[in-house]
């Protein structure tokens, strides 16, 4: 079996070298063929090892000793659980889709190899993050799908736009692997151990610790540490600033990795650590109340965006925020269940806006589309099961998931919960809109896109003389596009129906961990009745009504009545500036962070090294000795009259003082 | 055992560099080929001290003695251990490259210039395995010599400054180090035998001023904050090669002689004055990180990068703890790749565009892409990403200095934020973007010759990035043996 754990990881990473470093030879074809079968083989392997695990077989070892110090033994190996091997099957089975995907998207693109060369390099890092047994391969990995997605993000590598962006995501990433590195340090110094296994089995000793230095409640800092890193992989407020910026990549990496899977490496990573973050309320408040602020607050800024891909983005943030939620509520299942049903769905509404946005020759602006269903039919239909999964109306995958959220946080007991609740029900109603919007404003009403161009521009043009940004005739996309759209469709239709066995089958066994006293899950274990008994509640409950009329005001906004929502932004001034703004985020932190930095920087180099180090002390030492020389050269005329004239003076003043002294 | 593989290590490059000198710089084509005969020879003697090390035992390890000068009982004594083995290999391979890297690019004088580099290889090889006081000063002070000639005569147009500043930094420091030196030979009843003075008893008061003239002259190497300034000067003025020999080798001579001399002879005064020592290291991590990030000139912002990053490896020598102290020396292994690869890097664009500013730059990566690919590849590495070597030893450290005191911990981990952002920053301005002129529109990418060294770098950045427990297992029973002698008094 262990080959076969092997395997799953390194089929892609084969994949990845070889279109990377013999593209040229292995041509377009020869590379995406390589890659795509990597990547099948790990899908299937994962069926397999998902079957096998089915059966029971956990498996926990390593695969070889990375390195020993000091009595700290690092190893690289896998733990193949159920939480493990749902992450394999969503990851490979999404990757397998977006690499199909991509023969579609990037056909005209010169980086062809090079993009899939990247994404079987991203699926390789995620896997290995997934199948980490350890602290150290999960930050190998953690920090290796950075790297990817900073290539992707810049992929287009000329657009500075492209490349501001994959650098503002590198270092908000940094900021929050900082907190991460920290929390794994703590571990380190105080488990004495990097093994997961080793780590849980000392929970309850290291629960009873303070940190020596600081006194803080060992536990707590321990997982406020390890979230700040969720946070910045997972763009939680408010380190969430880099992922709607990272729309600037190609859309099968945004459905990819910026929607499906990297960004809920931190979900996973929590989740995967519930044993810890069980025993501390104060970090559970915490990780409630900041995914509170991000479901709700992100989900406004997606109902002012009018670029298809920033919208998807936003809504992507708010759903985040919603796992983040489930996570704070010690409703870790849940999480996972709407980290899959979510993978599903905005994949489908990323891998949509995409095909979009290649039928409109890469315009990305939906004030220049609108009327798109008539000409793109299996689009249309994909991308409206997507929006209303996201939405979360029933029977969609994204009800049952999102509903078992707010049932979890509406039980949850930590303070901040009922903030959690108040946040999670406004952005049902938020999530309704803005998911409407994006289909109302794309796909009915006008057909705007043969008026002639005001200012927009399509951000995902390629290249010059791809942005044709005159008239355009849209048509539907090639299979290669709309076959994976709709083997996408599918499970977010579906793999909400999976609810029963997921989250109250005990499923997940042992590799998730619930403290006795956060009762939400068994409450809601007790009154799970069926996927239809579900349905027939939720139908009665307010998240669905919330759901209906966020819908039901976007249809009246954006088919009814078209010319309402100019003057409500009119109307709204500040509040719509503020919303436009995100909140100012950016602006500060290019004025703060970025441009503070830089000051501190050329301070500490100005004055630091060269007027006080250089200057004074180097140069001055310098200078001092010239000086002094200077001086004694006055004395060294040359002139042995003066010299003598020296001495008689000197022997004369000895003697004076000698006699003196007697 | 008798051996002589260090003897060789020390000689068979000093030796060789004589003929090189003889050919003269006429004859180009045999004085290359002859000089890498004499580098490969060079690293292949010092192969076997890696395959035939023990690493059961802390003991020094193809010991070599002789008589030199009797009258004052100086003896060619040499011997390696699990700290100071790997830098004799690692010195070797850097020399076999920096002479690839001046293949063609050194046009005049190139006999004189891969001869001072061959010479130069061998007498820090001497350093590194001296263990006679004198031996070492030796080799420590002769060792100036030829970087003083490479950066004085085939350096930029303000390199006079640039080798003068270099020259008396150094040797002003070092000048203490000779007292110290002669002091302990007298207070140990008239030995130079460094491993003698492991046992020494010394009070406090000594102790602390033999601690302060060490720390003069190891922290001008280093170099730490605030005696660093030489550095960015010596990098911008030197050839690519000098630059390279600098930070991958000269920069972990002052480092080694901390593990070697300040900790085991004076515990006492180093326990004392490990709060300066790790103050001194955080500020040189996170005040030179920040200067890093607004240089202009590639070279300047590289050379400060080494600045910060050596402040991992003095943290890591002053927390007394073994991840620590393995976590320094291993940082100090992955830094001689990883700056090298960097410096070669700026080399090989300036070789093109006789220009270090970044503002000259923009682009290259639509020009040469082979070597883009490279130069992300390395920048990544400077940043501490995982799978690099460069994530190894910052992590160790890091694990070490929280296990310490967690706000010395969190100091230092700002690197992982600020490391990213120069490096990056700059990559972002050189690598990326249009096409920023005509000259970089012009640019080649790099041939067989560079893409051998570039890529024999990487392949080593990788390899101890996946695999560290090499490096790691040799070091252990010197290390521990290490922290014992630290951990007791010599009062």
């Amino acid at each position: 079996m262990k080959t076969l754990y092997l395997l799953v990881p390194l089929a892609p990473l084969a994949g990845a070298i070889l279109a990377g470093f013999f593209g040229k030879i292995l041509g377009r074809t020869g590379s995406h063929v390589v890659t795509i079968l990597g990547v099948a083989i790990s899908f299937v392997l994962s069926v397999l090892i998902y079957q096998d695990v089915q059966a029971g077989n956990v498996f926990n070892g390593a695969v070889y000793t990375w390195m020993e110090s000091g009595g700290l033994k690092l190893e690289i190996g896998f733990l193949i659980d159920p939480l493990t091997v749902l992450m394999m099957l969503v990851v490979t089975f999404v990757s397998l889709m977006v690499h199909v995907y991509t023969i579609g998207y990037m056909a005209e693109d010169p980086g062809y190899q090079r993009f899939f060369s990247y994404i079987s390099l991203f699926t390789f890092s995620m896997l290995m993050l997934v199948m980490a047994n350890n602290f150290v391969q999960l930050f190998f990995g953690w920090e290796a799908v950075g790297l990817v997605s900073y290539l992707l993000i810049g992929f287009w590598y000329t657009r500075p736009t492209a490349i501001y962006a994959n650098l503002k995501a590198f270092l908000v990433n940094r900021v929050g692997d900082f907190g991460f590195l920290l929390g794994i340090a703590l571990i380190a110094a105080y488990a004495g151990s990097l093994d997961y296994a080793t780590v849980f089995a000392k929970r309850s000793e290291l629960a009873a610790m303070t940190e020596v230095v600081t006194g803080w409640p060992l536990i707590t800092a321990v997982c406020i540490c390890l979230f700040i890193g969720a946070m910045g992989k997972s763009a939680q407020f408010p380190l969430h600033v880099w992922l709607p910026d990272s729309m600037e990549g190609p859309t099968p990496i945004s459905a990819l990795i910026h929607a499906a899977t990297m960004v809920t490496a931190g979900i996973f990573m929590v989740s995967r650590m519930s044993p810890l973050f069980e025993l501390s309320d104060t970090a559970l408040s915490f990780v409630i109340v900041i995914g509170a602020i991000t479901t709700l607050f992100m989900a406004l800024i997606a109902i002012v965006q009018t670029d298809i891909k920033r919208v998807v983005a936003y809504s992507t943030l708010s759903q985040l925020g919603y796992m983040t939620m489930a996570l704070g509520a010690s409703a870790y299942s849940v999480a996972i269940f709407h980290l899959m049903t979510h993978a599903f769905f905005k994949a489908v509404l990323f891998l949509g806006a995409g095909s979009v946005i290649i039928a409109m020759h890469h315009e990305q602006d939906m004030r220049r589309m609108g009327g798109l269903r008539k000409y793109m039919p299996i689009t249309y239909a994909t991308m409206l099961i997507g929006a209303i999964a996201n939405a979360g109306l029933p029977p969609f995958a994204g009800f049952f998931s999102k509903d078992s959220i707010i049932e979890a946080v509406h039980l949850a007991q930590v303070p901040g919960a009922g903030f959690a609740y108040f946040c999670a029900l406004a952005a049902v109603f938020v999530g309704g809109l803005y998911s409407f919007r994006l289909i109302f404003f794309t796909f009915h009403g006008k057909e705007r896109f043969r008026e002639p161009a005001h200012d927009a521009h399509g951000h995902d043009a390629h290249h010059g003389d791809h942005g044709h940004h005159g008239p355009v005739e849209p048509h539907e996309t090639p299979k290669v596009v709309t076959v994976p759209l709709i083997l996408l469709a599918i499970p977010a239709i579906a793999s909400g129906w999976l609810i029963g066995t997921v989250l109250y089958g005990n499923w997940f066994g042992t590799s998730l961990t619930i403290a006795e006293v956060h009762k939400g899950m068994a409450t809601m274990a007790h009154e799970f009745h069926g996927v239809f008994g579900m349905m027939a509640h939720g139908v009665t409950t307010l998240p669905f009504w919330l759901a209906l009329s966020g819908a039901a005001t976007a249809w009246y906004l954006y088919i009814v009545r078209p010319d309402l929502p100019a003057v409500i932004k009119q109307k709204s001034g500040v509040l719509a500036t503020i919303l436009e703004e995100k909140y100012g985020f950016d602006r500060f932190n290019d004025w703060f962070f970025a441009g503070g930095a830089r000051l501190l920087g050329r301070g500490l180099w100005k004055g630091g090294d060269q007027v006080v180090i250089d200057g004074v002390m180097v140069n001055g030492s310098a200078a001092a000795v010239g000086w002094i020389s200077g001086l004694v050269r006055l004395f060294q005329t040359g002139r042995i009259y003066q010299y003598a004239f020296g001495m008689i003076f000197g022997v004369f003043a000895l003697l004076t003082f000698w006699f003196a002294r007697a | 055992m008798k051996s002589q593989l260090l003897s060789l290590a020390i000689w068979v490059p000093i030796l060789g560099a004589l003929p090189v000198f003889w050919l003269g710089s006429e004859r180009r084509t045999l004085v290359r080929w002859l000089s890498l005969a004499v580098a490969i020879a060079g690293f292949v003697v010092t192969i076997p001290l890696y395959t035939g090390f023990d690493t059961g035992t802390a003991g020094m390890q193809f010991v070599e003695q002789a008589p030199w000068i009797t009258r004052f009982n100086v003896q060619y004594l040499l011997g390696v251990d699990g700290i100071s083995m790997p830098f004799i290999l690692l010195n070797s391979l850097i020399t076999v490259l920096v002479v690839l890297a001046g293949w063609e690019v050194i046009e005049d004088k190139q006999a004189q210039y891969m001869g001072a580099f061959l010479v130069m290889s061998g007498l820090m090889n001497g350093i590194f395995c001296a263990l006679d006081g004198v031996l070492f000063y030796v080799f420590f002070e002769a060792s100036l010599i030829p970087m003083y000639i490479i950066i004085g005569a085939w350096g930029g147009p303000n390199r006079v400054y640039a080798a003068i500043k270099f020259f008396l930094y150094t040797l002003l420091g070092s000048l203490l180090m000779l007292v110290a030196l002669i002091w302990l030979f007298l207070e140990s009843g008239g030995s130079f035998n460094i491993l003698d003075w492991h046992h020494l008893r010394i009070g406090i008061a000594p102790q602390i001023l033999i601690f302060i003239a060490f720390l003069v002259s190891f922290a001008v190497k280093v170099p730490m904050w605030p005696v660093h300034t030489w550095l960015p000067d010596a990098h911008v003025e030197a050839p690519t090669g000098g630059s390279v020999v600098l930070a991958a080798i000269a920069l972990k001579l002052g480092a080694y002689g901390f593990v070697r001399f300040s900790l085991p002879i004076v515990p006492d005064a180093s326990h004392h004055l490990a709060p300066l020592m790790i103050a001194l290291s955080l500020i040189a991590v996170i005040y030179i990180g920040f200067v890093a990030l607004v240089q202009t000139d590639m070279k300047k912002l590289i050379a400060y990068s080494s600045i910060s990053h050596m402040g991992f490896v003095t943290l890591g020598f002053f927390i007394f703890n073994q991840i620590g102290v393995e976590g320094a020396l291993v940082q100090m292994i992955s830094h001689g790749f990883v700056s090298a690869a960097m410096f070669l890097c700026v080399g090989v664009m300036y070789d093109r565009m006789h220009s270090r500013m970044i503002a000259d730059y923009g682009g290259v990566v639509n020009t040469m892409p082979k070597f883009a690919a490279l130069f992300v590849f390395f920048a990544m590495a400077n940043s501490g990403l995982p799978a690099t070597s460069g994530f190894v030893g910052e992590f160790m450290v890091i694990l070490g200095a929280i296990k310490f005191n967690f706000w010395v911990g969190f100091a230092a981990a700002t690197t992982l934020i600020l490391g990213a952002a120069y490096t990056l920053w700059m990559v972002k301005r050189v690598v990326f973007g249009e096409v920023a002129n005509d000259h970089v529109a012009k640019l080649k990418d790099i041939g067989g010759r560079e893409f051998l060294v570039l890529g024999l770098l990487a392949a080593c950045v990788l390899a101890m990035g996946i695999y560290p427990f090499p490096f790691t297992e040799v070091m252990h029973a010197s290390v521990d043996n290490l922290l014992k002698h630290v951990a007791v008094s010599k009062l």
